[in-house]
């Protein structure tokens, strides 16, 4: 038996849920808090900035965009926006001076995964605001 | 800034935690479905975690 395939949803106007996702990316958990999602905002935000904190903190590096062949491409440039996506950490962390070279050992590799994890894990509670923004979800 | 020093198993329990928390939040519609599908990714990531640290002991005979 096969599923009925849902009607795909227009794409609501920039202006309802723009603000809120610049918002989110900027500071996280800054898109719910500002949608009144206190709670689930103070949650985000703690998870994103702790995470990104212990990467700091393990020596973690922060990566630049590199092309070369495709997984260099692929893990340079990929990794970057995974960093860039922290949003004012990421900012604060470069203009600060605490962008640091990629050194050899596992303390600094979890570091570095745990930067971009951080990053992505800013995503996610991106598309959640955008989500509530535009009223598909509480 | 100091410096933090963790095992594998502190590292990926860090990791394990504040993924599951922000997986609940985004994925589920109510709190209490949060509260459960994050407990439940935590749960599965520290399953994972000493399966396949028990794998890799054992594959290193």
């Amino acid at each position: 038996m096969s599923k009925e395939k849902k009607p795909r949803q227009p794409m609501p106007p920039l202006k309802q849920w723009l603000h809120v996702v610049a918002l989110g990316w900027l500071i996280p958990g800054g898109g719910h808090l500002f949608l009144g999602r206190r709670g689930r905002g103070a949650l985000l935000a703690l998870s994103v900035v702790v995470m990104f904190v212990c990467g700091l903190m393990m020596r973690g590096a922060l990566f630049q965009p590199q092309t070369g062949d495709l997984l260099t491409t692929i893990i340079y440039c990929g990794g970057f926006l995974g960093n860039l996506a922290s949003g004012i950490l990421y900012l604060l962390s470069v203009w600060l001076g605490y962008a640091q070279p990629d050194v050899a050992g596992h303390v600094h590799d979890y570091g570095t995964k745990f930067l971009v994890a951080a990053g992505l894990l800013n995503v996610l509670a991106m598309v959640d605001a955008f989500e509530i923004a535009v009223g598909r979800k509480d | 800034m100091p410096k933090m020093n963790l095992s594998h198993f502190e590292a990926s329990f860090l990791f394990a935690l504040f993924t599951s928390i922000v997986l609940g939040i985004v994925t589920k519609k109510t709190d209490r479905e949060r509260m459960i599908y994050g407990a439940q990714c935590f749960g599965y990531f520290l399953l994972a975690l000493f399966g396949l640290g028990w794998l890799m002991k054992l594959g290193h005979g």
